[in-house]
C-alpha cells in the first residue's frame, strides 16, 4: 500500500465523536485524575497522623469550594474508572466485544457513574448534615 | 505469566509486557472492593476532626484495608501513568526519565502513606 493510501489517525477537528472513543479517552483521563487523588489520600492520612493542627488545614482545604471541587471530581473520575474498569476486565475475558454490547455497556457505564456519585454526595451531604 | 512455549519462539512481548498487563488486571480487581469499602468509609467520616480519624485508624480493619488500598493505588497509578508516558512522549529521555520519576513518586507516596496508617494504628504518633 502505498504511504498515501494508509489510513490515517482522526483529524480531532472534523471527526465525529462515538460513545466508544469518547469513553476510551475518558478512563485514561480519569486515571490521571485518580492518581492526583490519590496524593490526597496520603496528606490526609500523614495530615491526621502528625495531630489535630495539620489535619485541620486539610479539612479546611477540602471544606473550600475548590476542595469540593476536587472531591466531586475525583468521585466521578473513581466511579467513572470503577465501572468503565470492570467493563474492560469483562472485555479481558474476550466477551461483549461485538459493536452492540460496547455500546450498550457503555452507556450502562455512564448511567452507573451519575447514579454512584450522586449517592456518594448525598449520603456524604446527609453524614455532614447529622 | 508467558508459557514456555511463547518465550522459546519469541512470540509476545519481547520485554515485561506480560507482567504488566497481569498486575495492572490484579490490582484492578482488587480495587473493586478496596475503593468502594474506602468511599462507604470516607461518608462515615464527612466532618470528623483528627482524634475520630486516629480512632478510626486505630481499628485493625480499617488499617489493614487502607494499607492494601494504598499498595493496589499506587502500583496501579504506576503501570497505568507508564502507559500515559509512554504513549505520549516519544523523545527515549525524556520517556525514561518520566517514567523514572513516576515510580519513585508512587513508591515515596505509598510508604508515606503506609507510615502514616502505621503510626496511627499502634498509636506511637503524638
Amino acid at each position: 500500500m502505498r504511504s498515501a493510501d494508509r489510513p490515517l489517525s482522526p483529524h480531532l477537528q472534523i471527526y465525529r465523536w462515538q460513545l466508544t472513543s469518547v469513553l476510551s479517552i475518558l478512563h485514561r483521563a480519569a486515571g490521571v485524575a485518580l492518581s492526583a487523588g490519590a496524593i490526597l489520600l496520603v496528606w490526609w492520612l500523614v495530615a491526621a497522623a502528625s495531630g489535630p493542627d495539620a489535619y485541620q488545614s486539610v479539612a479546611d482545604f477540602l471544606g473550600s469550594w475548590l476542595g469540593l471541587l476536587l472531591l466531586f471530581g475525583w468521585t466521578l473520575s473513581l466511579f467513572y474508572h470503577l465501572c468503565n474498569g470492570i467493563r474492560h476486565l469483562v472485555w479481558d475475558t474476550g466477551h461483549g466485544l461485538d459493536l452492540k454490547s460496547t455500546y450498550l455497556g457503555g452507556w450502562f457505564v455512564v448511567g452507573g457513574t451519575g447514579a454512584f456519585t450522586l449517592i456518594a454526595w448525598i449520603a456524604g451531604i446527609s453524614s455532614w448534615a447529622s | 505469566m508467558r508459557s514456555p512455549l511463547g518465550r522459546a519462539i519469541g512470540l509476545g512481548s519481547a520485554k515485561e509486557g506480560v507482567e504488566h498487563w497481569w498486575l495492572q488486571r490484579i490490582t484492578a480487581v482488587a480495587l473493586v472492593p478496596l475503593s468502594l469499602w474506602f468511599v462507604i468509609a470516607i461518608i462515615r467520616l464527612v466532618g470528623a476532626d483528627a482524634d475520630s480519624v486516629r480512632d478510626w485508624v486505630g481499628n485493625p480493619l480499617p488499617a489493614i484495608l487502607l494499607v492494601l488500598l494504598l499498595i493496589a493505588t499506587f502500583y496501579h497509578a504506576s503501570l497505568g501513568l507508564q502507559v500515559v508516558i509512554e504513549d505520549y512522549i516519544h523523545a527515549e529521555f525524556a520517556k525514561l526519565g518520566l517514567v523514572i520519576i513516576v515510580r519513585l513518586a508512587c513508591f515515596a507516596f505509598v510508604v508515606a502513606g503506609i507510615f502514616a496508617v502505621v503510626s496511627m494504628a499502634v498509636g506511637t504518633s503524638n
